[in-house]
């Protein structure tokens, strides 16, 4: 997903827990929301920071992709919308980092990770854009992907990222709405533009499969994540939910799902599909997918270009503060 | 000194004469700036039309350890809420 696989710390039996740990899991439990100052375990803040970090990342990360149609749109409308679609992942972005930094980290230190490459983002950002059709095919399965994840994180235990994701959810449905709109166009447009729809869902349809991550149906991490309610469901669930949705919107645009192997399964009430190719997973994860060098690059340039601008701006505060109150300036 | 820009607490007035809501926070140079921030980053969908930023170093919070103390004398005054008390029904609304 946008935080794929976050390592959490080890999970613990009741037994071995401390009374402290033990009340903590009960307040859990019992669906309280945990708060900033509140007392945690060191593991939950640790795992927090972790997994809404690469969250927040992988929305700024996510913007490259589509900002790089902002200037080829073929319409000024289509222009407009997809320039406040980006700018909304911006905010997401925002949202995000600043839900981190209530758990005792500043953005820039997450800025720094991120760009050191000690950070990650979702390995879907690691795939190019290379037509207009994409911008479909990203808007309706990459953020229709995002949304399936985040809408059961609304719950989370942890209240500023519950928040946060209240917040980017609500935003969401314009995300994948509009996606699916430019698709609609190009699958009822000339036979050309309807290639171009085919194309993009076969380049994009494994990659965003793997958006949820690998089955963690043994994974001790995720069992620990589940019990601390910072992972709501399996990477397995989530899976075959998106499937199952997407499979009959493809049909509606007339466009075929690249997976020879698809097929409803009456018993299960639902899709068997073929697993994405989890070797190209992990080497994109690894940093050699086809973008990963573009992304990051881009991100460091636009970080160290604008320091002069941002440190211009914190030297005229302080300039204009101490022409208000010039005693308090020295 | 830290080059970082400060953070600050965003409160948003809606439409309809409600209280200023905290919404979220952002890192903005001056108030000014937080002000234009908080403008691109929460009210993009007509959610305002009033703002206020408030450095996040200058609120004092209550601690939590404090939960007790502060909130937990409330609990056992019912009699501040109307339903404590039983008035016939021929008194009619009241
Ligand atoms: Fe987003
Ligand atoms: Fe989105």
């Amino acid at each position: 997903m946008y935080a794929q696989m976050v390592k959490s710390e080890g999970m613990k039996s009741r037994d071995e827990m401390s009374a402290e740990e033990q009340a903590f899991q009960d307040r859990i439990d019992r669906g309280e929301k945990i708060e900033p100052k509140e007392w945690m375990p060191e593991g939950y803040r640790k795992t927090l920071i972790r997994q809404i970090g690469q969250h927040a990342h992988s929305e700024i990360v996510g913007q490259l992709p589509e900002g790089n149609w902002i200037t080829r749109a073929p319409t000024l409308e289509r222009k407009a919308i997809l320039l406040a679609k980006v700018q909304d992942e911006a905010g997401h972005g925002l949202y995000l980092y600043s839900a981190c930094e209530t758990l005792g980290v500043t953005r820039d230190e997450l800025m720094e990770l991120l760009h050191a490459g000690k950070m990650k983002y979702s390995s879907i950002f690691n795939y190019p854009t290379l037509t207009w059709a994409d911008m479909g095919a990203v808007g309706w399965l990459v953020d229709g992907a995002a949304i399936m994840n985040q809408v059961p994180l609304q719950r989370t235990s942890y209240g500023p990222y519950s928040r946060a994701m209240i917040r980017i959810c609500k935003e969401e449905s314009f995300h994948q709405r509009q996606g699916y709109a430019i698709m609609m166009k190009m699958a009822s447009g000339t036979p050309a533009q309807k290639k171009m729809a085919q194309d993009a869902l076969n380049r994009l349809w494994y990659p965003s499969l793997m958006m949820f991550g690998p089955s963690d149906k043994d994974s001790v991490h995720s069992a620990q994540s589940m019990s601390w309610k910072i992972k709501m469901n399996s990477n397995d669930e989530l899976r075959q939910k998106f499937v199952d949705q997407t499979v009959p919107q493809a049909e509606y645009l007339g466009l075929t799902v690249p997976d020879p192997a698809l097929k409803w399964n009456e018993d299960k009430g639902g899709y068997d599909f073929s697993e994405p190719d989890w070797s190209e997973f992990y080497d994109v994860l690894a940093g050699n997918g086809p973008c990963n060098k573009d992304r990051l690059g881009a991100r460091v340039k636009a970080w160290e270009d604008g320091a002069w601008f941002r440190d211009g701006l914190v030297a005229h505060a302080r300039k204009a503060a101490a022409r208000r109150t010039p005693a308090a300036a020295e | 000194m830290s080059k970082e820009w400060p953070l600050w607490e965003i409160f948003i007035r809606g439409q309809h004469g409600l209280n200023h809501r905290h919404v979220g926070s952002l890192h903005a140079p001056d108030a000014e700036m937080a002000v234009l921030n908080a403008r691109d980053v929460y009210t993009r969908r007509n959610e305002g039309v009033s703002i206020w930023v408030v450095r996040s170093a200058d609120i004092t919070a209550s601690s939590p350890s404090e939960k007790g103390p502060l909130f937990e004398p409330a609990n056992s005054k019912v009699y501040r809420h109307p339903t404590f008390f039983d008035i016939p029904d021929e008194v009619g609304h009241m």
